[in-house]
């Protein structure tokens, strides 16, 4: 539920409450919107998203499951094909992977192998990311790889906003959409305007602007990145922050306009650095603003290795605003 | 050896012995939650409270080469099999000196010299390495078993079935251990098989199997050893489903909306521990002091592990990318 403390329409509220509204909404807009997954219900979902929505709307359209990723994963695709709008959510990125065959060699594979005859309007939610000490079996950010995978859309909502409005535009799609919410939002706070609703789902968001230097991000990192602009504006730097919020399709639009003005580019990307969306990224700029370019576009990536447990090592392993500040300051030949 | 007979041994010293299993698994992981509400320990903790029984009555009959696959929730699985306390602890706290370097934690312990292999916090995926491991050891003519050690939550994954299907069709020296304590996290068993007698399933593969009392250590002993027996005869794989319960919360990020107090205290009052003790105190095989005795030596050795793992060391950053790969021999 939305906690109110409402002040002339402005809600503020939490990033996990926000998903939780979103999820809400849409089971009460549309009665072939069910969610399903591990722990959905009794439990309240393994990062409390869903709490609450058991009691509200029963054990037919708040499905736990058993543990079997891709059993029922391809049971949404089915669903979805069958007529109904299923919400799949898997706990994390990491165990997606019993589910990625379904994802890739059905969900996104379908329409395009039919000829045309059937489509997936499947939704499939998943936590992504770093940063709890989980350790290398529950702490990756693949959502790179699923960018590679066409016939599905790839969704990385960053602020309250997007949390809560992502949702409803992806259900509306004919095709697959994925949306991935990175483990340290969940508890961010941020305000919500008392309609919020759907937003779109194509463009990305300039979250800052600047002149000097483009720093391209998604996801968790978007406040990592937009830390480390106001420590670059402390030394007359003014960063643009870019918020992809679709890693697939990519808005090159957006991107190319604002390296276009600054002529430089720093990518900034939790997934590993080789074959990574950043890699893509910054080919886009090579392929599109190559001559408008005055430095090499630069890369914050997480390292490659598996994240590690101890807390040090974790944070060394992803990137943070101290990296990002010196990958700026290196393309402005800076350090 | 004890591993390769399967008659039941209730002498005193035996009895004694599984009991300060149990309790030294107990005693460790109170000790953990207490470390881990101290923030000494982080990330996920899952503590085998009220499980005890199937650990200690199972790997304490297996051979030195024997091999162990645990899951996440391992802590007694590595403890009784003589993975080193202190390494155990010093891991927890992701220190160097821990037995997987600091780099696992809780959920990740590994150890060579006792031939653990983890710690897999992906449900079902320990499965597959073990049959992997017998597939070896049956290659190499070598006669270890494997034991792999699961919740009742991995028998939905397809993993369970592929790898009960490989091991029995390929004859394969694995004794799954099925730990069914009735959760998944929050998810009932019946709310999530159609067939909730989980050791009637392995039946459908061929395989040996048979379900007990994992509340009772000297049911679970006798099981097992009737299982290692059958597997060091035959080469096939056997499987145990052992029903027992938790105790404690899944995590320690779990409040525990999807059962009732109620029927926590009802297990408590049938825990593994207390049972054991109870009997040999009503066949007047231990002495009070005996208890304390026990007690005293597995609070000193626990002391002793915290004090290593306090006083370890931070592996440095420079580190962090060591061991992607094998390193060139220099
Ligand atoms: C493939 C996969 N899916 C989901 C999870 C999250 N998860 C961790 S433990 C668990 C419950 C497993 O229950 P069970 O196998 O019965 O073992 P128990 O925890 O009761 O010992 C779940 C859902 C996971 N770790 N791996």
């Amino acid at each position: 539920m939305l906690q109110a403390t409402r002040q002339s329409g402005i809600t503020e509220t939490t990033y996990r409450e926000a998903v939780r509204e979103a999820i809400r909404d849409a089971l009460k807009r549309d009665d072939r919107v069910f969610l399903m997954g591990e722990d959905v219900g009794r439990y309240g979902g393994c990062y409390a998203v869903s709490k609450g929505l058991l009691a509200e709307f029963g054990s037919e359209r708040i499905r736990d499951t058993p543990l079997s990723e891709s059993g029922f994963t391809g049971a949404g695709i089915g669903a979805a094909m069958g007529g109904m709008r299923p919400i799949v959510e898997v706990m994390t990125v990491n165990f997606s992977l019993l589910a990625l065959d379904q994802i890739l060699n059905s969900a996104a594979t379908i329409r395009h192998m039919s000829g045309n005859q059937f489509g997936v309007p499947l939704v499939i939610r998943m936590a992504t990311g770093a940063g709890r000490q989980l350790a290398a079996q529950h702490s990756h950010s693949l959502e790179g790889w699923y960018a590679h995978i066409p016939g599905i859309r790839v969704l990385a909502p960053a602020t309250v906003e997007d949390a809560r409005g992502m949702l409803w535009t992806a259900l509306q799609d004919p095709d697959p959409v994925l949306i991935f919410e990175n483990v340290m939002l969940y508890n961010m706070t941020g305000t919500l305007v008392a309609d919020a609703g759907p937003v779109d789902i194509a463009k990305a968001a300039v979250r800052r602007t600047g002149s000097d230097i483009s720093l391209i991000t998604y996801g968790g990192s978007l406040w990592k990145t937009l830390e480390a602009a106001t420590q670059l504006a402390a030394e007359n730097i003014n960063a643009e922050v870019i918020d992809l919020r679709s890693l697939r399709p990519l808005d090159d639009a957006t991107i190319m306009a604002s390296v276009n003005k600054t002529r430089r580019a720093v990518i900034v990307d939790e997934g590993w650095r080789s074959g990574s969306l950043a890699a893509e990224i910054g080919m886009r700029i090579v392929e599109q603003a190559f001559w408008e370019m005055d430095a090499p576009v630069g890369r914050v990536c997480g390292e490659e290795v598996p994240i590690p447990y101890p807390s040090h090592l974790e944070r060394a392993a992803i990137p943070n605003a101290a990296k990002i500040v010196a990958a700026a300051k290196a393309a402005l030949g800076r350090d | 050896m004890s591993g390769t007979t399967d008659k039941p041994r209730l002498s005193r010293v035996h009895m004694l012995d599984l009991l300060r299993q149990m309790i030294r698994i107990r005693l460790f992981e109170d000790k953990c939650a207490e470390l881990y509400t101290q923030e000494k320990i982080r990330g996920f903790l899952h503590l085998y409270d009220g499980e005890e029984a199937v650990a200690a009555g199972v790997i304490s009959l297996l051979e030195k080469q024997d091999r162990v696959v645990a899951t996440y929730r391992e802590h007694g699985h590595a403890l009784v099999r003589g993975v080193v306390m202190k390494s155990v602890m010093a891991e927890m706290y992701g220190k160097r000196e821990g037995c997987s370097g600091g780099r696992g934690g809780s959920m990740h312990l590994f150890d060579n010299t006792t031939n653990f292999y983890g710690g897999n916090a992906i449900v079902g995926g320990g499965l597959p390495m073990a049959v992997g491991l017998a597939l070896a050891d049956r290659m190499r003519g070598e006669k270890h078993v494997t034991a792999c050690f699961f919740g009742e939550g991995a028998v939905a994954e397809g993993e369970f079935h592929e790898s009960l299907n490989l091991a029995a069709l390929w004859g394969l020296p694995v004794l799954f251990v099925c730990e069914n304590n009735l959760y998944a996290m929050g998810t009932a068993l019946a709310i999530s098989q159609s067939e909730t007698d989980i050791h009637a399933k392995a039946a459908c593969y061929k395989i040996t199997s048979e379900a007990v009392d994992g509340m009772d250590i000297v049911a679970v002993e006798g099981a097992a050893r009737r299982a290692l027996h059958a597997i060091r005869e035959t080469g096939k794989p056997y499987f145990l489903e052992c029903r027992t319960y938790r105790f404690r919360a899944h995590s320690m990020f779990d409040a525990q909306l999807y059962r009732d107090k109620t029927e926590v205290e009802v297990w408590r009052k049938k825990g593994p521990i207390e049972r054991l003790r109870t009997w040999l105190e009503a066949n007047h095989m231990i002495h009070p002091e005996e208890l304390e005795r026990i007690n005293a030596e597995i609070a000193a050795e626990i002391a002793e592990a915290v004090a290593f793992a306090e006083a370890g060391s931070w592996e440095p950053v420079e580190d962090l990318t060591r061991f992607v790969y094998a390193e060139a021999a220099s």
